[in-house]
C-alpha cells in the first residue's frame, strides 16, 4: 500500500473547554519516522492521544490505514508505547504484560495460538528482556519497565508504532539501547511516531520533525531545517526557561 | 466429617459455600484490579433493596435481587464512564438508598428487619434445591467469562487505554466486570451474606497477590484460596455453632495475615540493589579508609547491604562501607 499509514485533517481537540489542538493536520508515510517535538503543554501528546482515539477530536477526522478511527478493524497494526501505565500495579509478571500486546491478533475464550506466544517471546528477545519475563514488572528499574512496555506494543507486530516520551527520565545508556531498537524496526519497515521532548540520542533517526506550539503546528520538515524555522536551534526543546521575567508573555507553567 | 456429609442440608451448605468461594475471588481479582475493592459492599446495599422488593411482591428473593443489583452495577459504571461519578456523594446516595428501600420495603410487607437478617449475614443451612440450583447456575455465568475472557478482562482492568488500542470493547468489559460482580454478591446473600461477601471477594486476591508471582497464578491461588476458607469455615462453623459467614471472613483475613510474612520474605530475598559499574578511569580508585571502625559488618548486621561489583558494601550513616584487609573503605 502506498497512501499514508495515519492522516488527521484539521483536527481540532479541546479539554476542559479549552483549545489544546487548533486546526492539525498531518500525515505519516509508511516506514517513516516523524518526531512530535514542542514544549511542556504545546498539545503533543494531546495530538499523539488524539490519534489513537483516547482522546475524542471535536472537529477533523482521522485516518489510520486508509480508514477512519471509528471503523479501524486492524488495530493490530498499531503499537503504542505509554509514558507511563498503570499495568504494573497489578502484579503482573513481564510476560504476561508483553502477552497483553497480542490482544488485538486474539480471538476471546480461545487459548493463544503458536504464533502468538513465538511473537511474545521474540518482542522480550528484542528488548533484552528475556531473563526478566518471570519477574514482575514492577520489580524492574524504570529503563527495563520502558523496554517491557516497548516489548509489550511490539508483540502485535505493528506496521505503525507510536511511542510517547520514550527517552523521557531514562538514562544515556537505555536511550541508546533504544535507538538501536528502532533503528531495526526502521529498516523492517515500521513507520514510527515518537512525541520527544528532546531529540537527543534518536536525532539519526528522524526523518521529519513535527514541532508543535500552543496545539498549532509551526514546523513540519527535515529536522535539520529547524534551526530556520525554529528559534531554538538543533531540535532541543528548552522548558520555560527566561532569563528576564519581562519576557515571558502569560503564566509560566513548572 | 462423615457425619456431616450425610446430612442433606449440610451438604447443599458445603456446595453452596464452595461456589461462593470459587467465584467471589474470581471476579474480585478484576475488581480489586480495578481498584473498586468497595464496589461489592455498595452493591451488597443495592442488593438488599431487591430483598425488599421481593419480600413486599412475595417473589423469589434471590432472582429479584439479582435484577436490582445488576441494575444498581450497570447505574454505576455508566455513570462514571460519563465521567459523571467523579464525586463519591452519589454512589453513597445509591447504595444506602438501597439499604434503606429495602429494609423499608420489608417493613412495609410486614417481615420486618429480622426477615432480611438471613441475607445479611448468610444462612448456609437453610439453603433450599431450588437455591442450590439457582446459585449453581449463577455461578457457571460468572466462572466461564472470568476463566475464559482473562487476557482481554486483565488487560481492561490493568491499562484501560492500552486495552482501547488493541480495539478492545472496553466499554462493554467494565460493564460485564460489574454485572459479573453484582451477580456474585446476591448468589453470595445466602452463604457469607450480602455485607461480607465483599470481604470474600477481596481478601483472598490481596492474600494471593502476596503468596504468588504473576496475574493468571494470583487469579488461581486466589479461587484457591477463597474454595478452601468457604469450605473450611461451613465446616468449622457446624462444629462450633457459630455463624458460617463470618467465620470463613475471619478465615480468609487469617490466610491474609499469614500471607504478609511470605511477601516481605519473597521481597526481600530478590531485591538486592545493585550498584551500576562505573568505568574505572585509569584503573586507580580512589581509596579512603574510614577511621577506626568498631563494627563488625555482615549479613543481618542491621545495615542494608548494596551490591557493589565482586563485594558488597554496607550503608553507614548515608555513606557505604566496603571491607578492605583489617578496615574499611569508603565507597
Amino acid at each position: 500500500m502506498s497512501g499514508p499509514v495515519l492522516l488527521a485533517t484539521n483536527v481540532s481537540v479541546e479539554l476542559g473547554g479549552l483549545p489544546v489542538l487548533r486546526g492539525i493536520t498531518v500525515s505519516v508515510a509508511p516506514g517513516e519516522v516523524v518526531a512530535l517535538l514542542g514544549g511542556n503543554g504545546s498539545g503533543k501528546s494531546t495530538l499523539v492521544r488524539s490519534l489513537l482515539g483516547l482522546v475524542p477530536a471535536q472537529r477533523g477526522t482521522i485516518e489510520v490505514f486508509g480508514r477512519p478511527l471509528a471503523r479501524l478493524r486492524s488495530w493490530a497494526r498499531i503499537g503504542y508505547v505509554p509514558q507511563h501505565s498503570p499495568v504494573g500495579h497489578s502484579g503482573a509478571k513481564v510476560k504476561e504484560v508483553v502477552a497483553s500486546g497480542r490482544l488485538a491478533r486474539r480471538t476471546p475464550f480461545r487459548p493463544p495460538r503458536s504464533s502468538d506466544r513465538s511473537a511474545v517471546a521474540r518482542a522480550l528477545v528484542a528488548v533484552d528482556l528475556t531473563d526478566r519475563a518471570d519477574h514482575r514488572l514492577s520489580e524492574l528499574s524504570g529503563g527495563q519497565q520502558q523496554r517491557a512496555l516497548i516489548a509489550r506494543a511490539l508483540a502485535g507486530e505493528p506496521d505503525l508504532l507510536v511511542l510517547d516520551e520514550p527517552t523521557a527520565g531514562v538514562d544515556l545508556a537505555h536511550q541508546q539501547v533504544l535507538a538501536e531498537l528502532l533503528g531495526s524496526l526502521v529498516e523492517a519497515g515500521t513507520a514510527v511516531v515518537v512525541v520527544l521532548h528532546e531529540v537527543g540520542t534518536l536525532a539519526a533517526l528522524i526523518d521529519r520533525a513535527v514541532v508543535l506550539r500552543e496545539g498549532r503546528i509551526v514546523h513540519d520538515g527535515e529536522l535539520g531545517a529547524l534551526g530556520q524555522a525554529h528559534p531554538h536551534a538543533g531540535g532541543h526543546e528548552h522548558e520555560n526557561m527566561p532569563t528576564t521575567p519581562e519576557l515571558v508573555r502569560g503564566p509560566v507553567e513548572r | 466429617m462423615i457425619e456431616i456429609l450425610s446430612l442433606p442440608f449440610m451438604q447443599r451448605a458445603l456446595l453452596a459455600a464452595l461456589l461462593t468461594g470459587l467465584i467471589a475471588p474470581a471476579i474480585g481479582t478484576y475488581i480489586v484490579q480495578r481498584r473498586l475493592s468497595l464496589l461489592g459492599d455498595g452493591l451488597g446495599h443495592v442488593a438488599i433493596a431487591g430483598v425488599g422488593l421481593a419480600l413486599l411482591t412475595g417473589q423469589a428473593p434471590i432472582p429479584v435481587a439479582v435484577l436490582v443489583a445488576v441494575a444498581g452495577a450497570v447505574t454505576v459504571e455508566v455513570l462514571r464512564q460519563l465521567g459523571k461519578a467523579s464525586g463519591d456523594v452519589g454512589l453513597a446516595i445509591l447504595f444506602y438508598g438501597g439499604l434503606a428501600a429495602g429494609v423499608l420495603m420489608s417493613g412495609i410487607a410486614g417481615a420486618g428487619a429480622g426477615a432480611l437478617s438471613q441475607y445479611l449475614f448468610g444462612s448456609l443451612v437453610t439453603v433450599s434445591r431450588s437455591d442450590l440450583m439457582l446459585v449453581g447456575v449463577l455461578g457457571l455465568v460468572v466462572l466461564v467469562p472470568t476463566l475464559g475472557l482473562a487476557p482481554q478482562l486483565f488487560a481492561v482492568s490493568s491499562d484501560e487505554e492500552f486495552a482501547r488500542t488493541q480495539g478492545q470493547p472496553v466499554r462493554l468489559y467494565n460493564i460485564l466486570i460489574v454485572v459479573l460482580a453484582a451477580v456474585t454478591v446476591t448468589l453470595a446473600m445466602r452463604t457469607v451474606g450480602l455485607l461480607l461477601v465483599s470481604a470474600l471477594m477481596v481478601v483472598p486476591v490481596a492474600a494471593a497477590q502476596n503468596l504468588v508471582r504473576g496475574f493468571y497464578a494470583a487469579l488461581v491461588c486466589a479461587i484457591a484460596v477463597g474454595s478452601v476458607v468457604a469450605v473450611g469455615g461451613a465446616v468449622g462453623s457446624y462444629y462450633t455453632d457459630t455463624a458460617p459467614g463470618a467465620l470463613i471472613v475471619v478465615l480468609a483475613i487469617v490466610v491474609f495475615a499469614l500471607s504478609w510474612p511470605v511477601s516481605m520474605l519473597s521481597r526481600r530475598r530478590r531485591v538486592t540493589p545493585a550498584l551500576p559499574e562505573l568505568p574505572e578511569e585509569d584503573g586507580i580508585a580512589p581509596h579512603v579508609t574510614t577511621e577506626g571502625h568498631p563494627h563488625e559488618h555482615g549479613p543481618g548486621c542491621g545495615h542494608v547491604g548494596v551490591t557493589h561489583g565482586d563485594h558488597t558494601d554496607f550503608i553507614h550513616e548515608g555513606h557505604r562501607h566496603a571491607a578492605h584487609a583489617d578496615h574499611y573503605d569508603e565507597h
